[in-house]
């Protein structure tokens, strides 16, 4: 092994203090939820609907309703993500429209996420006729989560090797065949990652779906056009409108552990689908 | 000379307003093997990348002149690109198999052009290792990767690759230059196996490679080619003086 130089030293402990501080924070976060919440955990809290503005009874609907926004999200977001990189890595000549394009991309990741719900409620909501929907919520999550999983995509792409493609192309394989066969598969699992990141922002946020998608309370089992409940927005919620803030504590912790969970959960598939990618087309 | 497959008429070659090619005159024989020689940088692989429209997928890249292969001109509008490369195969400097099995590298290639019967694959990748020499040593572990093997196996493999689609010209671009002197002997006995039946066009850095597999020689110079004939009256009668200098060691 190489000796660091004294003089790197301190830098080297400044980062290694960093890294271990970072750790010990989410690592802190995440106990006291889950330390907080796992006693509201319980089957009827899971499965029942919310009472007396949600200082009684479950959160099932709340579940399910993030899981639709989460799921439509998704459907929404990873194939034009993914169709976008690879129009944008592939496809598209280096021109300045095309630089202006990926500058508005990289631009709208830094947009706060309040803008895109007042995007959504302009657009989806009121213009597109979508109301406050499942529907409208996801293709606001979408945008917001697009330009993550595109630059990922993109950048996964261009790191395929260009021997690959041009095996391919000289034994005549049309430019599609090339990277549906040659491309795709070994940058999939970048994408994955890509994916990951964004559809855990898009499950956490609450202010693209307050205007869009989510509301307090309602009776009606969650369906596509509807509004429904979400665990941020009902977590929101719990920790501003209800006076007795002492008494929902353990409905708060609950509903926060709950929702960590379906983010971990989600992930785990794009995990999975990545591991999959990685192990049968390593390169 | 014997009747030219592709015939090449005043080619020039533009990397934006780079002239990478001047002026390129030459018929190349049927059923023979052609070497390009000359320093790096002198356009013999660009030349070669001509041959299959290799250099359309570089931006900003230019070409004018003709290329005719069987009496058609390849940059013709209505030439269809897929079928030019099926027809004229590559191997290129570095091995490049897909990071795929044995199998499924030789059936790549049959496979996209629409090849699905099981048992015809099968025929064809045994076809093709055997015409590249490989299947002795692979018969029996076609399922394992294709980058698991030696480089000079990989590059055999390659040229496997490129004759499961059946071309009649196969274009190498310095085939052994990454691999050890064994592995070129072999790839070099290959190329002579595959003369005749296939009209192969080869860039090479290495003079006596050249002389030992080619029948024809170009030396290209500064993008140009400074002399083209038969192989041994290249290298024994040159009829240019830089052609002398280049292969007398004067200059590289």
């Amino acid at each position: 092994m190489v000796v660091s130089r004294k003089s790197e030293l301190p830098i080297f402990w400044l980062m290694r203090i960093v890294t271990y501080l970072i750790v010990l924070v989410t690592l802190y976060i995440v106990i006291d939820i889950v330390v907080g919440g796992l006693p509201a955990i319980s089957w009827e809290f899971l499965t029942a609907m919310p009472q007396r503005s949600g200082t009684m009874g479950g959160i099932g609907p709340v579940i399910l309703g993030t899981i639709y926004l989460i799921g439509g999200t998704a459907i929404i977001a990873i194939p034009l993500g993914i169709a976008s990189a690879i129009y944008l890595a592939e496809y598209a000549k280096p021109t300045r429209f095309t630089n202006l394009i990926r500058l508005a991309i990289t631009t709208l990741a830094g947009v706060p996420s309040i803008v895109f719900g007042l995007f959504g409620l302009g657009l989806f909501v009121l213009l597109f006729g979508l109301g406050t929907s499942v529907i409208a919520g996801s293709f606001t999550l979408a945008c917001l989560i697009m330009p993550t999983i595109i630059v990922a995509s993109e950048e996964s792409i261009r790191a395929v090797p260009r021997a690959f493609r041009e095996g391919a192309l000289a034994l005549g394989a049309s430019k599609w065949q090339m990277i549906k066969t040659q491309v795709l598969p070994y940058s999939i699992p970048g994408m994955m990652t890509g994916s990951i990141l964004g559809i855990s922002r898009a499950a956490g946020e609450t202010a693209p779906i307050m205007f869009t998608a989510a509301v307090f309370f309602t009776r009606s089992t969650p369906t596509l056009t509807k509004p429904v409940m979400a665990l941020p927005f009902h977590l929101f919620t719990l920790s501003t409108q209800v006076p007795e803030i002492e008494k929902v504590r353990p409905m708060q912790y609950g509903t926060a552990l709950v929702l960590i969970s379906v983010v971990v959960g989600f992930s785990l598939i794009a995990v999975l689908v990545r591991t999959y990618y990685r192990s049968k087309y390593k390169w | 000379m014997v009747t030219p497959q592709v015939s090449i008429k005043n080619l020039n070659f533009f990397y934006d307003s780079t002239q990478a090619l001047k002026d390129i005159t030459i018929d190349i024989p049927k059923g023979s093997v052609t070497a390009l020689i000359g320093p790096s940088g002198c356009g013999k692989s660009t030349f070669l990348r001509t041959l299959n429209r290799m250099n359309d997928i570089i931006e900003g890249t230019r070409v004018e002149g003709t290329v005719e292969i069987d009496n058609r001109d390849i940059y013709a509008k209505d030439v269809d690109i897929v079928k030019l490369r099926k027809q004229v195969g590559m191997v290129f400097q570095k091995p490049n198999p897909f990071p795929k099995s044995i199998f499924d590298n030789v059936a790549y290639g049959p496979r996209i052009h629409g090849q699905k019967n099981r048992a015809k694959l099968q025929e064809i990748v045994e076809k093709s290792l055997v015409r590249a020499a490989l299947w002795d040593e692979v018969k029996d572990r076609l399922h394992t990767k294709g980058t698991d093997l030696s480089g000079g196996q990989q590059q055999r493999l390659c040229i496997a690759r490129t004759l499961a689609v059946d071309p009649e010209i196969v274009l190498m671009d310095e085939p052994t230059s990454a691999l050890d002197p064994q592995a070129t002997s072999k790839i070099e006995d290959l190329i002579s196996e595959l003369s005749g039946r296939y009209t192969i066009v080869i860039v090479t850095h290495n003079m006596q490679q050249a002389a030992r597999v080619s029948d024809y020689t170009a030396f290209f110079y500064e993008g140009e080619i400074i002399e083209f004939g038969k192989t041994k009256q290249v290298f024994t009668v040159p009829q240019k003086k830089q052609t002398e200098e280049y292969l007398t060691g004067k200059f590289s």
